[in-house]
């Protein structure tokens, strides 16, 4: 009797467990109830630092993000950009390889794109120009991709760090190319390239510029899609991600699903490179990523690695980053405003995953009475 | 252009790297990898700059500056805006069991969203009457150096020309490196960042090392924002002018094998080879190109330690074994 007394007193006020499968509808509620939480503290934030009525902030924010014909389109280009990104990184990361280095993979497509528009823009015919220009930014993300995961598939390199790195030199690989390439000469950096010729330029649907790119990421999104789900390669990439030494003992080849698949989020990588070079911007900076590569890891993580999901979450931040530029700007505040807002929605969704996977239980009253 | 001034110079610049990887390194020993330093370390300079900005602000006359407070102030705001941040860091990993790698991005996303909205919208938040940021009077306490200085020539330089930021980080990196390697706690603490499950069966709390680990570590890596901004930047808040100096810090944890004594050296050489190629163009003239491809150097040694490392597979040498792992108690 007072041995169980004794034990009581020591059971502890929370006990924290895991869940088993939580209905599909009960996990996004969880979900929606997350966002719906962070779209209120964001009210407050932007209340407390603007002093614009809350319920109006959310009338602002759907006006900045979609007021315009103008807005819309560039809205979806937005959300188009990331979620090509995103849906790069995705293989690797289901495979638990941490690609941090996409934002160089889509410089590094980017950069072979422009070379190929600079050095062969006046030699080549156009359509075999266009197809080198395609070609060479997919094979150069991939490179980059590749690299890393050599490294880690024979010696075990941690990847989050190198893949990291191999940003910073891309970008100063850009910084000097940009000089010796640059146009006009001396003003160190590269404007827009082939501008009379428009040579290596990708095609433009009717009058709308971002209409291709648009559409080329929803075929990717969908191919993905059934990549990930409905193949074998699929199927072994989840098994490499859940335990590597399962996939060893069905005989999965690890270091070849390894740099398989990072041959293939790099080329995506690079297919974000081309679109943004060679589809839109016309030109390469070292900014011409815009962090995306670093969005792009919560894009896809939010979506639990579901690419048709990650349209949803890349519009999500896209939308708030619109629409907080546009409630800053028009404050004349900094338009940092927005990465404020997004980090705060995403601190709250991937919190929620705590409450998706674990469930919390009190200490019952009943057995505290008892003692 | 002299030995001295360049030796000079690189100290300054590696000194908010020192302070970065210092407070990277203690995280990472708890199996936290925090890829919110970067952004830790912009809070860390934004705050200390909200904090001296109302104290100068509040001055009827800023030649009156009580330097004692011009000091304490900026340093206990930049204490306690890292400290926020690293206590979001912990409670979304270790308590909610987050990916780390997300959070830490989300962290760093977040940060720097703070210190250029808040330092490129201040004084229109304020509605003060003034055109930029530049807190000349804190700085110039910031910025005080040691008497003698001045009095031995070229050893004074490299060695006494300091403030008082930079001495402290140096005491922060002995320090921490004494504390990693021969105390008690500080064996309790990498063994959690080794085997958090071995740690916890012998007794030592996983989560309060991974809490305690992780707010220090934003605490003293948001000191390296504060030295920035207040002494190499004269004081003066520019967006994005800290730049990538967040993440050459979390290089410089691999490059320096997990040790902060390493780390004095090695930041003072990753802050010379970000200047270098300023030097060499006295002896040698070079293009901007050419400049940007030595900038590359830091980010290559580091690429070729982490290899070399992983190639020679010495235990001593390793990431901590757990380093990005959740730990939960019930997973087998």
């Amino acid at each position: 009797m007072n041995l169980t007394g004794e034990k009581l007193k020591r059971e502890p006020l929370i006990h924290i467990s895991k869940r088993g499968a939580l209905p599909f509808w009960k996990s996004w509620l969880i979900r929606l109830g997350a966002i719906a939480a962070s779209l209120l503290v964001c009210a407050i934030i932007t209340y407390t630092l603007t002093k614009i009525n809350p319920l109006s902030v959310f009338a602002a924010l759907v006006q900045g993000a979609v007021g315009t014909t103008r807005k819309i389109w560039t809205l979806l280009q937005g959300v188009a950009m990331l979620l090509c990104v995103a849906l790069a990184v995705t293989p690797a990361f289901k495979m638990r390889f941490w690609n941090i280095g996409a934002e160089g993979q889509v410089l590094m497509g980017g950069f072979a794109a422009a070379a190929c528009m600079i050095l062969f823009g006046d030699k080549l015919q156009p359509t075999v120009l266009l197809l080198v220009v395609i070609l060479s930014s997919i094979v150069a993300g991939a490179i980059w991709a590749v690299i890393p995961a050599i490294f880690k598939a024979f010696w075990n390199t941690n990847e989050t760090l190198f893949t990291l790195m191999m940003n910073y030199i891309v970008m100063q690989i850009i910084a000097f190319f940009s000089h010796v390439w640059a146009n006009p000469k001396g003003s160190g950096q590269i404007n827009t390239i082939n501008e009379r010729t428009e040579a290596g330029w990708l095609p433009v649907i009717g009058n709308y510029p971002y209409l291709l790119n648009i559409l080329i990421v929803a075929v990717l999104t969908v191919a993905v899609y059934i990549y990930l789900t409905h193949s074998k390669h699929g199927y072994e990439i989840a098994v490499v991600g859940e335990s590597e030494n399962t996939a060893k003992y069905i005989g999965i080849n690890v270091r070849k699903v390894i740099i398989r698949t990072m041959l293939l989020s790099g080329a995506l990588c690079g297919v974000a490179g081309l679109l943004l070079v060679a589809g839109t911007d016309h030109t390469i900076k070292s900014d011409t990523a815009g962090g995306r590569g670093f969005t792009a890891i919560m894009v896809s993580w939010l979506a639990k690695f579901n690419p048709l999901v990650m349209i949803l979450t890349s519009l999500l931040l896209i939308f708030m980053q619109q629409g907080a530029g546009e409630i800053s700007s028009g404050l004349g505040l900094n338009k940092s405003f927005s990465d404020i807002l997004s980090g705060v929605i995403i601190f709250f969704i991937i919190g929620s995953e705590f409450f998706i996977q674990y469930q919390i239980k009190f200490r019952k009253h009943k057995e505290v009475e008892a003692k | 252009m002299n030995i001295a001034m360049f030796v000079h110079s690189a100290v300054t610049q590696g000194i908010p790297l020192l302070y970065g990887s210092t407070g990277e390194i203690i995280t990472e020993k708890s199996g936290n990898l925090n890829l919110g330093i970067p952004g830790v370390m912009y809070v860390g300079a934004i705050s200390g700059v909200i904090g001296a900005f109302f104290y100068e602000n509040s001055l009827a006359d800023k030649s009156r500056i009580n330097s004692a407070l011009a000091i304490l102030i900026p340093l206990l705001c930049c204490l306690l805006g890292s400290l926020i941040m690293g206590l979001i860091y912990s409670f979304l990993t270790t308590t909610l069991r987050a990916n780390q790698n997300v959070t830490g991005l989300a962290l760093t996303t977040f940060g720097v969203g703070i210190g250029n909205f808040f330092g490129g919208s201040l004084i229109k938040l304020v509605k003060a009457d003034i055109t930029s940021v530049a807190l000349s009077g804190t700085s110039y306490c910031f910025k005080r150096t040691l008497p003698i200085a001045t009095k031995f020539g070229k050893v004074g330089e490299i060695f006494f020309s300091y403030s008082f930021l930079a001495y402290a980080a140096i005491l922060i990196a002995i320090v921490a490196a004494i504390f990693l390697r021969k105390t008690r706690p500080g064996l309790n603490l990498r063994a959690v960042g080794e085997n958090p499950a071995t740690a916890d069966a012998a007794g030592i709390s996983v989560a309060k090392n991974k809490y305690l680990a992780t707010c220090v570590g934003s605490m003293i890596a948001g000191l390296g924002g504060l030295y920035y901004v207040m002494d190499y930047a004269d004081g003066v808040w520019s967006n994005d002018a800290f730049g990538d100096r967040g993440w050459l810090a979390i290089a410089l944890v691999i490059f320096t094998l997990w040790r902060p004594d390493f780390s004095i050296f090695g930041s003072i050489l990753f802050g010379g080879l970000y200047l270098v190629h300023f030097y060499l163009n006295e002896f040698i003239p070079m293009d901007l190109g050419t400049q940007s491809l030595i900038q590359m150097a830091p980010y290559v040694v580091t690429i070729l330690v982490l290899i070399v490392t992983s190639m020679r597979k010495k235990r001593e040498n390793q990431p901590p074994a757990s380093l990005g792992l959740p730990y939960f108690r019930e997973d087998r």
